[in-house]
């Protein structure tokens, strides 16, 4: 009954507001009435009478909102007529709410770009089963120098055999398969070699056919295949009769045994073939301790931490070493969370960069609250007026908040638009992002979304309702009917939120010139070899199909057409190129040296090149010679060093004649004389010269190369020429990677790059929004206090130090902020330390510019204001008023 | 504007209840009868009169109905519904043990 009551007053409320408020205002009416009649009664006459009723009524609009205040819904009218005044507001300034707009769209829109990939790459759980009891095992160093070495196959046995803290283990490792016949183009394919039991660890059932099963992964099983549902698609169009069929893979037929769903892509999405790894590598391969090849990943016992396992794997790992004092065997090992071992690398970069659009959102809220105080201010009078007339304090404050949080809700709406064309410039543009391919707007980004608008509404809103706290009524509304000078508890507000501001500004334009600094520095690195008109592709022969003999001589043939093709003017092969990373080490001993002390081992990149090569690549040959045609197969028992090995291991000795001793063309060290010292060439744009050896192509040991073709006409027109001259020597020959030797080094500076790009974006953004806040806040300042600087002019003050007055009281938050952000940034940018390349955190020279280039623009931002008080004519300025 | 301190804190709905338990009355009777009954000791607000009688009858406890006064004017006049007349009872006996207990209490010492 009474809930039917209750029901009903809540629907009338709801839809019968007006005639429910009409109602109200009668019955008021008629107690005021009643009171006027009696007071008639007691003798008084009419006036006196309703002045009495009054009297004692009290404001009737006040007992009115208050009872109105009982209704149900109040909240929701209360809203939507803040809502209705809000807009109505901002549309009589539309260029305030078009720059406050377009600035938190910015800034919010920065903020769901990044968050989104920060939440799909970094803190989304890759799509296995138990993500969180997989973990990936990395062979280390226990004295700490070594953290994340990939695997020997020995090592992985043993682990596999004695560890009881794992459901079970696999092992795996990337690698690349030609793919031809079926009447197609050859192609090189991305392929994971992997024990039988890591794709059902990871979670994994076959679309179609079914998985490896442990009679597979065995040397001597038939050769078994499983490839991924792109590939499946692209190359056999869908074919489900595949299955049981052969394929050619390096010109070797294996069984199609089943297709992977569309869903799965680890470790990448061009992983498109899955062999069974014992199949593949020889069982030597699978018991060495010193030869580190492997991925693997393990499944945690349900119940076992990280640090339990860690400490039962390198108590195994350790015993091994101890059983295997000589060699590059590792005595501890390292654990990371399977998704952590995928992102580990960009994970800096990309929370920075998040924290930068953080600040930036920042930024854009201290300067939107900055244009509301000043609204606020010359709005100060209405205020007072409101507060008079009986309007409370909180729905004053409840209208600011309303009106700040509508300028956040439609910069929040064109913030989501701007962040869906950002990702998809960031996917295109960030192709070496792990996991690229999962970044897309979902429900937590939504959520994000919807939670920076609230913030930024909130934050904008609050600062300046809650600086409006003067109680002074009377004083208020004295002060704005002079109008000499406003408010001055508003603009020390101001003063603050500009300070904050410029300190935000600094820590972001010190962090993007600290990266641009580093960027610089790996763009001008020299990798020591000609980088100009180089361009490079891969040739891979298929592995265990040729022998030395007929590698040696396909070199031959192909280098030998290649430089007689029109246009180059130089060609080379070699396995690795500089840039590309340090792909291939071994280990080695010097004959004429005595033996190393217990445990110490002497580790080269290893590099198989032609005779041409260094001449071809503009590596000096700093003594001795390069290796001729005729070191070749059995012959080959030669090696050219380079001048980083000889400093360290040759100290003040000549190493030519000197030989080493390299397992590297069979299990058994062979011996090799040296012949040459070649200039040192980098890995990485940025890295230091390591120790590198050199071997002859001609060994016949290597059946994939990098051929580099130097052209003095135009790069990319010679890719096609030199392709078909690969054809015309072997039909079946893939040709991939082709890219210019600029275009290796761009890849490599690729993230640093985009991070500076970005930061130097965000940092000019802010710049220009403190500016444009210091600028504002000067204006305002001296329009409140033209009577004031005209009744100066009129009593005899000079313009410069008008000016001067004026500069400096906009230069001193500006000041105060530069150093409030050189402090903060100091002590902040010792995170980025991982994200930069031969630049100091601390770098002064970033520290300096920047402090002038803010100052520069502060005093460019203050000088228009500052110079049109000095120019002020008292005679109008005092009329003015 | 501000709040009446005349009257203990959750009493004037019981007053108001009470008042109209007998007939219905409109607003400006409820306030003359208190007054009256109390011997001009309770001075109801109108500040306070009208959001309780509002929100009495948001709460299901009263209900309004507009009808003629002996004058000929409309006015709206508050009677009990089921749910107050219980909730009469209720604040009824809250109250006496309230007040029995306050005298327990301050004749004692």
């Amino acid at each position: 009954m009474r809930l039917l009551d209750r029901l009903r007053m809540i629907c009338r409320s709801l839809f019968q507001r007006n005639s429910a408020g009409a109602a109200l205002d009668d019955e008021l009416r008629f107690h005021l009435e009643q009171q006027i009649t009696e007071n008639r009664a007691a003798g008084m006459n009419e006036i006196e009478a309703r002045h009495a009723a009054l009297r004692l009524f009290g404001n009737p609009s006040v007992v009115r909102d208050h009872a109105r205040e009982t209704w149900s819904w109040q909240w929701l009218e209360s809203l939507l007529r803040d809502v209705r005044q809000g807009t109505r507001r901002l549309m009589r300034a539309p260029s305030f709410a078009i720059t406050a707009i377009v600035v938190l769209a910015l800034g919010i829109g920065a903020n769901i770009a990044l968050f989104t990939v920060v939440n799909s790459v970094l803190l989304k759980p890759l799509p296995v089963a138990h993500p969180d009891r997989l973990v990936r095992i990395y062979e280390a160093k226990s004295n700490g120098s070594f953290q994340d070495n990939v695997v020997a196959g020995g090592c992985f046995a043993r682990w596999q055999q004695q560890a009881r803290s794992f459901v079970q283990m696999g092992i795996m490792q990337a690698t690349t398969y030609n793919l031809a016949g079926s009447g197609q183009m050859p192609e090189v394919v991305h392929a994971e070699q992997a024990s039988w039991n890591t794709l059902p660890m990871l979670g994994v059932h076959a679309a179609l056919g079914r998985l490896f099963t442990r009679d597979d992964d065995r040397p001597e099983a038939n050769a078994t295949i499983i490839l991924g549902w792109g590939l499946w698609k692209r190359r056999y169009g869908g074919d489900p009769s595949i299955l049981g069929r052969n394929i050619l893979v390096d010109l070797k037929p294996y069984t199609v045994v089943g297709i992977l769903p569309e869903w799965f892509r680890y470790p990448e999405a061009r992983m498109q073939l899955w062999v069974p790894v014992y199949h593949e590598r020889s069982h030597e391969m699978m018991q060495m301790f010193a030869s580190h090849n492997f991925d693997v990943v393990g499944e945690l016992r349900p119940g076992v931490s990280m640090a339990q396992a860690t400490a039962e794997v390198s108590t195994i790992q350790r015993q091994i070493r101890q059983q295997n004092p000589d060699g590059p065997v590792n005595d501890a090992v390292n654990l990371r969370p399977i998704l952590d071992g995928q992102v580990r690398d960009v994970k800096a970069g990309l929370y920075a960069l998040l924290a930068a659009t953080g600040c930036l959102l920042l930024i854009a809220c201290l300067n939107i609250a900055n244009l509301l105080v000043a609204r606020a201010a010359s709005r100060r009078r209405e205020t007072a007026i409101r507060t008079a007339l009986g309007g409370s304090r909180v729905a004053l404050v409840r209208a600011q908040v309303v009106e700040s949080l509508l300028l956040s809700l439609a910069g929040g709406a064109l913030g989501v638009a701007l962040a869906y064309g950002a990702i998809e410039w960031l996917v295109r543009i960030r192709t070496d992002l792990p996991r690229v391919d999962t970044i897309h707007i979902d429900g937590i980004t939504a959520l994000f979304a919807a939670g920076c608008v609230l913030l930024s509404g909130i934050v904008a809103g609050m600062v300046p309702a809650l600086s409006a706290r003067d109680r002074n009524l009377v004083g208020a509304l004295q002060e704005s009917s002079r109008s000499t000078s406003g408010g001055r508890g508003r603009a020390s507000m101001r003063r603050l939120l500009l300070t904050a501001e410029v300190g935000l500004t600094v820590v972001l334009l010190i962090a993007a010139g600290l990266l641009l600094k580093s960027y610089r520095a790996m763009r001008s690195s020299e990798l020591g070899c000609a980088t100009h008109d180089v361009l490079t592709m891969s040739v891979s022969q298929p592995r265990h199909i040729k022998t030395p003999a007929q590698l040696a001589a396909f070199y031959d043939v192909l280098l030998e057409r290649v430089r007689q093709t029109p246009g180059v003017t130089a060609a080379a092969a070699a396995s690795d190129l500089p840039g590309q990373g340090r792909n291939r080490d071994d280990v080695y001993t010097v004959r004429e040296h005595p033996p190393l002390p217990k445990g110490a081992v002497l580790d080269a990149i290893t590099r198989f090149v032609d005779p041409g090569y260094f001449q071809a690549m503009q590596i000096p040959l700093l003594a001795g010679r390069s290796f001729t045609p005729e070191e070749r197969l059995d012959r080959a028992n030669k090696v050219i060093i380079s001048q980083e090995m000889a400093r360290e291991v040759f100290k003040g000795e000549d190493p030519i004649g000197k030989h080493l001793l390299v397992s590297i063309y069979a299990p058994a060290p062979t011996n090799l004389e040296i012949i040459g010292v070649v200039a040192d060439t980098r890995t990485l744009p940025a890295a230091d010269p390591f120790p590198t050896f050199y071997f002859p192509l001609l060994s016949g040991e290597e059946n994939s190369i990098y051929l580099t073709v130097r052209t003095a006409g135009d790069l990319a027109a010679m890719a096609e020429p030199v392709k078909r001259v690969i054809a015309s020597i072997d039909g079946n020959l893939p040709v991939a990677d082709v890219m210019t030797m600029d275009e290796i080094i761009g890849r490599a500076a690729m993230e640093t790059s985009f991070e500076a790009t970005l930061l130097a974006a965000f940092s000019a953004l802010s710049l220009l929004l403190a500016s444009v806040g210091l600028f504002g806040v000067l204006s305002f300042l001296i329009t409140q206090r033209t009577t004031e600087i005209g009744v100066r002019i009129a009593l005899g003050a000079r313009r410069g130090v008008v000016l001067r007055m004026v500069l400096f009281d906009g230069l001193r938050p500006a000041l105060v902020g530069l150093v409030v952000g050189l402090l903060a940034a100091a002590a902040v940018t010792r995170y980025m330390q991982s994200l930069l390349v031969n630049t100091k955190p601390l770098d002064l020279v970033v520290y300096v510019v920047v402090g002038v280039v803010l100052l520069g623009v502060a005093a460019l931002a203050c000088v228009i204001p500052a110079w049109t008080a000095s120019r002020l004519d008292p005679v109008q300025a005092l009329r003015a008023e | 504007m501000g709040k009446p301190s005349d009257l203990v804190q959750g009493t004037l709905d019981l007053l108001i209840l009470k008042t109209i338990s007998l007939e219905p009355k409109h607003g400006w009777a409820i306030a003359k009868r208190i007054q009256q009954i109390s011997g001009e000791v309770l001075q109801v607000q109108q500040g306070s009169l009208y959001p309780a009688l509002h929100r009495l009858e948001q709460q299901g406890w009263i209900r309004a109905k507009w009808a003629e006064t002996e004058t000929g004017r409309n006015a709206k006049f508050y009677s009990l519904t089921a749910a107050g007349r219980a909730q009469l009872a209720a604040e009824t006996e809250n109250w006496n043990r309230l007040s029995g207990a306050i005298n327990l209490v301050v004749q004692e010492s």
